[in-house]
Formats: structure tokens, C-alpha cells, sequence
């Protein structure tokens, strides 16, 4: 049985960045680690310009995740089904690996026969409701985004809200760029919950650039430190599982 | 809700089209589009000359998994009134080359939905409809499942006689997972009124919402949030105020089932006949027990509570009165007792 981690980066912005790394190569290099990159893209009666959207869908594409723009009304129920729909991707393209495994090279659950598929499929179901969740919020905060922002504190609310009525453990960071001294600023170490949000929001100050690549740079490196901590503490319980198992 | 677009631009299937299964064969073709959701759009079909209602979806894995749900549904005893009956499922190659897409076909379910029959066949048909519908949630609770998405878009009144469906079960829970898909006028949790576990009191709390909705057909948002603004709401509505403690309590999430939400709105019709004789005191009492039914919400109907009370006043001082003459005459004996 699977019984590893999904981990995903959330990137919540409103435009094309401006300095750094192509945050479509970093995404890439987030697919080689096994983390995934879902991109929403906040606009409001504005239209998010073409290089916009061109990024937007290359960074989800290369980061193996969803991406959708969405009006800021509609941010929270947004937020919360790009989360699952990548999280069901994962669990559908671990599940087809192991597919292949048994069945043979080419079989993936498209190619099993309606009733066969849905067998498999409330093993991904079970699967979607009890894996370990880990998903890194990235809040863009340039000047444009300051308005948006009691909104995007909502949706990451609801975004919990949702979550943690799975029986799975989630865990969540936040980080916004640009920060206040560097490109990306921690606002929250990982944790279950995402209420401790509701006093740092309210304080972001905003800035003018937008430096998305090596915003997903430094979520990327957060991942690694966590995971080595991770595995420093619980070497022992982890190789138990397995053998259990 | 606004992120569909796309998904309704790529299937923009036009009236005539076949769509022909992969597995099984079948064709059907295409009359018109009924609606789309957050997972698929639905077309009203012809097949042999039967009317169907077929769903399909880029998302494979949602149209598997609703197939799941409608095929458990299939398997409760019982008048089959939870979902539309599943027909068939299948993949169509809509390209030469390209992906297939998945689809399944169910009964088609013709009628008004439920605030349009509302608007056209009078308020009076509020309370029928939601007994029927509390009616269906208790067997689909029964049987381990949570509507989820529960909201009057998905409810449709079919007849004569008029009778209650739900359809779409894309938001469908089992019982103690996460619910999967819901819409935040009727989700509990955007109210800031509880989880988002898949449990009974999550869909009564859709079905009062509802019943809110019925007063207010352009639904309101959510100012401060809670349970004030949804009071305030009931209150200024006459046809509400009627059914308020059923309303509020599975609003607070105080019925652990539907069967206990039914009882307590046919209590509401019940009582009204006990009042009719003078109704000058009716008044008074109405509103009288409005205000002491928010003290003592668990207190059954006004007019018995009054006598209760009187009763048990008057009980209360026997009672008194008793004690009194038992503990003089103890003391009497016992100063008797010393004086010898």
C-alpha cells in the first residue's frame, strides 16, 4: 500500500514575475522532487495579461499541478478544489504506477473497463481521505495584491476548514514574496493549523516586485529541511511502518 | 461555480451529436444541454427513443466515482427515489485521436426545480416538499451516505403528484470522510458553523439553509457570519419565524438525525389547530412562546408547558408545606422527648 506523503506548492498570485530564476524551471524542479505546484491566478474585473496567463498555465503545467483563474469572490472554493483535484492527480498517477506493475506496461485506469474502474477508484477515495498532506502556501504581495488579500486569508481559512475534516494529517506553511527584508519572507512554520493566520495577515505590508521564481526556490529548500529534520526523528518509526505493512 | 467555463466551452456538444460507448455500444444522441456542475455537464439524450439524461466529464475519476455512489444507491431496498437510477457508463472517443472521455447515463428527471415549483405553485407546498425530502435523507443516512452538495438547484419536483428528487450526487459523501463538493450559501462551514465532515447534521444544516433560501430566492452573503445573521434572517420573514426552532436547531447542529428535524416541523402544523378557537389569546401566546422557546428550546408545545408549570407550582408548595409539618412534627417530639 502507498503510504508516503503528498507535499504541494500552492502559489497564489495575480500577474508575471519580474525578477529572479524562470519560476517555470523551478516548478520543473519541484516535479523532480516529487512536489507538486498548483497556481491560481486572482484577478478582478481586470484581465490577467496574456504573459501573465502564459506563466501562470507553464507553471502549473511544469510543476505537474492544476492552475485556474478565478475572481476573487470565488477565491475560497477555488482554493480548496485545485488542493484536491492535485491531490486526486497524485494519488491517481501512484495508483496507475502500481497498476502497470501488476497489469503490464500500457494499463493506466482509463484502459480497465467501467466497472473494474470503479473498484480502483474507491481505493484512490480511501486513499485521498487518509494520506499525509503537506502544502506550502506561496502568497504574492506586490502592490497589486494588497486589496486581495483579506480574501486570500479567507480562502486559506477554508482552505484548513476542508482539510482537516479528512481523517489524514495535513500539515501547512505560508510564505508571501516579496518579504519585508529578503525575496520570500516565512509568515508560517508547518503546522496543522492554518487559524494562526488571522493577526500576521493583517499586518503584511506589500511590496513592488514580484519575484515568483526564487519564491519557489526557497519552498522548495523548506521541504528539504523539514524532511531532513523529519527523518532525523523518525527513522525508527518510519522502517516500522514499512515492515508492518 | 465560476471556474467552469472552460470545461463548458470543450464539450459544447451540438443537438444531434451520437455519442457511442466504447464498452457497450450504445448510442445516444444528443437533444440538449440541462446544466453543468463543477464536474461534468449534463445533456438530455434520446436512446431507442427513451429520454436519458447522460453526464460526461474530463474528469474521468468524478464520473467513476459518482458511477460508485449511484451503483450503491441502486442496492438500498426500498422505494428508489434517492438518485436517478444509473443506466449505463461507458467511454466515448469523441476524436480520432485524443482522449477518451468518460460518461454515464441515468434516468431522466423531469420537472421544475424546487424553487421554481415553489414560485409557481405557492408557499403552501414549502413543508410537503421538505418532509419529503427529510423523508429520502434519512435513508440515505441510514445507509451510510451524506448527500453533501445538497441545495435547491439539485432538487427537482417531479409529478403529478409532486414529489421530491435529488439529483446530482457529485458532492455524495460516505459517512465520515471530508464531503467532497459543496456550494458555500449551504455549507456550514463557510457559516463558520461546524466541519466539513461528512455527517447527517451536515445536510440538515443544507436543508434549513434551504428553507432560508425559500424566503430569500436571491440568497444573501455572509455579513458578520454566524448564527446572529441567520437568526436576524428567520426573524424578518413571517414563513420562517413559523418554523424557527427546527430552523435555528439544525442550524446549531442539534439533530443527530433527519427523522427527529421531520417530527419537529409536523409538530409546527400540529399545534396550530389547539389555537384556532379564540384567536385574540393566540396571539399573545404566539408570541409569548416565541420568546420563552429561545430560554428552554428543548420545552415541547407553549400551551401544555403553561398548565405544566402551573402544576407544578402548585406541587411545589404542597411539597413545602409538607416538609414543614413533617420536620414541626419531628421537633415537637423531641422537645417532648427533653421536657419528659
Amino acid at each position: 500500500m502507498y503510504t508516503g506523503k503528498i507535499r504541494q506548492i500552492l502559489l497564489i498570485t495575480d500577474g508575471c514575475s519580474n525578477q529572479g530564476e524562470d519560476p517555470i524551471a523551478m516548478a520543473a524542479l519541484a516535479k523532480e522532487q516529487g512536489i507538486t505546484v498548483n497556481v491560481i491566478g486572482v484577478t478582478e474585473k481586470d484581465i490577467i495579461d496574456e504573459k501573465g496567463m502564459t506563466e501562470i498555465e507553464g507553471i502549473a503545467m511544469s510543476g505537474g499541478g492544476v492552475s485556474q483563474i478565478v475572481y476573487t469572490e470565488a477565491l475560497s472554493q477555488t482554493v480548496q478544489m485545485v488542493t484536491r483535484k492535485a491531490m486526486n492527480q497524485t494519488i491517481q498517477g501512484v495508483v496507475n504506477s502500481q497498476l502497470q506493475q501488476i497489469l503490464g506496461r500500457s494499463q493506466t485506469m482509463e484502459d480497465l473497463p467501467p466497472d473494474k474502474r470503479g473498484e480502483v477508484m474507491e481505493v484512490v477515495d480511501e486513499l485521498g481521505e487518509t494520506v499525509e498532506l503537506e502544502v506550502l502556501i506561496l502568497v504574492d504581495t506586490s502592490a497589486s495584491m494588497k486589496h486581495k488579500l483579506p480574501t486570500v486569508k479567507e480562502a486559506l481559512l477554508d482552505l484548513s476548514l476542508s482539510l482537516n475534516a479528512r481523517s489524514g494529517e495535513n500539515q501547512f506553511s505560508v510564505y508571501v514574496f516579496p518579504g519585508k527584508k529578503n525575496d520570500v519572507e516565512k509568515l508560517l512554520d508547518w503546522t496543522p493549523k492554518l487559524q494562526s493566520l488571522t493577526s500576521i495577515f493583517s499586518q503584511l505590508s506589500t511590496g513592488g516586485i514580484t519575484p515568483t521564481g526564487p519564491a519557489l526556490r526557497t519552498a522548495l529548500s523548506s521541504f528539504n529541511q523539514k524532511q531532513s529534520i523529519r527523518s532525523l526523528l523518525s527513522r525508527d518509526d518510519e522502517s516500522y511502518f514499512e515492515e508492518s505493512i | 461555480m465560476m471556474m467552469n467555463h472552460t470545461l463548458k466551452n470543450q464539450y459544447n456538444l451540438r443537438p444531434g451529436t451520437i455519442i457511442s460507448g466504447k464498452w457497450h455500444g450504445n448510442n445516444y444522441t444528443i437533444v440538449k444541454e440541462l446544466g453543468y456542475g463543477a464536474n461534468g455537464v449534463v445533456y438530455l439524450a434520446k436512446h431507442k427513443h427513451t429520454q436519458v439524461a447522460l453526464k460526461m466529464s474530463d474528469n474521468g475519476m468524478s464520473i467513476t466515482s459518482e458511477v460508485n455512489v449511484l451503483k450503491s444507491f441502486a442496492k438500498v431496498q426500498g422505494p428508489q427515489t434517492l438518485g436517478p437510477s444509473l443506466l449505463d457508463v461507458d467511454d466515448w472517443q469523441c476524436k480520432q485521436v485524443g482522449p477518451l472521455i468518460s460518461f454515464y447515463v441515468m434516468e431522466y428527471i423531469q420537472g421544475p426545480d424546487f424553487l421554481s415549483f415553489l414560485h409557481h405553485r405557492g408557499k403552501s407546498w414549502t413543508l410537503v416538499l421538505f418532509l419529503q425530502l427529510l423523508s429520502d435523507l434519512e435513508v440515505l443516512h441510514e445507509n451510510g451516505w451524506v448527500f453533501g452538495d445538497l441545495k435547491p438547484e439539485n432538487l427537482i419536483v417531479t409529478g403529478p403528484p409532486p414529489k421530491i428528487r435529488c439529483i446530482d450526487v457529485g458532492g455524495t459523501t460516505m459517512q465520515g470522510r471530508a464531503i467532497k463538493e459543496f456550494t458555500e450559501f449551504y455549507d456550514r462551514g463557510y457559516w463558520g458553523l461546524g466541519s466539513r465532515k461528512a455527517e447527517p447534521s451536515y445536510d440538515l444544516f443544507a436543508a434549513a439553509m434551504i428553507m432560508i433560501n425559500s424566503a430569500y430566492p436571491k440568497r444573501f452573503k455572509k455579513a458578520s457570519g454566524g448564527m446572529l445573521q441567520l437568526k436576524e434572517a428567520i426573524r424578518q420573514k413571517p414563513e420562517l419565524l413559523k418554523f424557527e426552532k427546527a430552523i435555528v436547531k439544525a442550524l446549531q447542529g442539534h439533530y443527530s438525525n433527519a427523522k427527529q428535524m421531520r417530527a419537529d416541523l409536523l409538530d409546527v402544523m400540529v399545534d396550530k389547530p389547539s389555537f384556532d378557537p379564540s384567536i385574540q389569546p393566540k396571539r399573545a401566546d404566539s408570541g409569548a412562546s416565541v420568546n420563552s422557546q429561545k430560554n428552554k428550546p428543548k420545552a415541547g408545545k407553549p400551551l401544555t408547558r403553561q398548565t405544566y408549570r402551573k402544576k407544578k407550582k402548585k406541587s411545589g408548595w404542597t411539597e413545602f408545606f409538607i416538609i414543614a409539618l413533617v420536620l414541626g412534627i419531628l421537633y415537637a417530639l423531641y422537645t417532648f422527648n427533653k421536657l419528659l
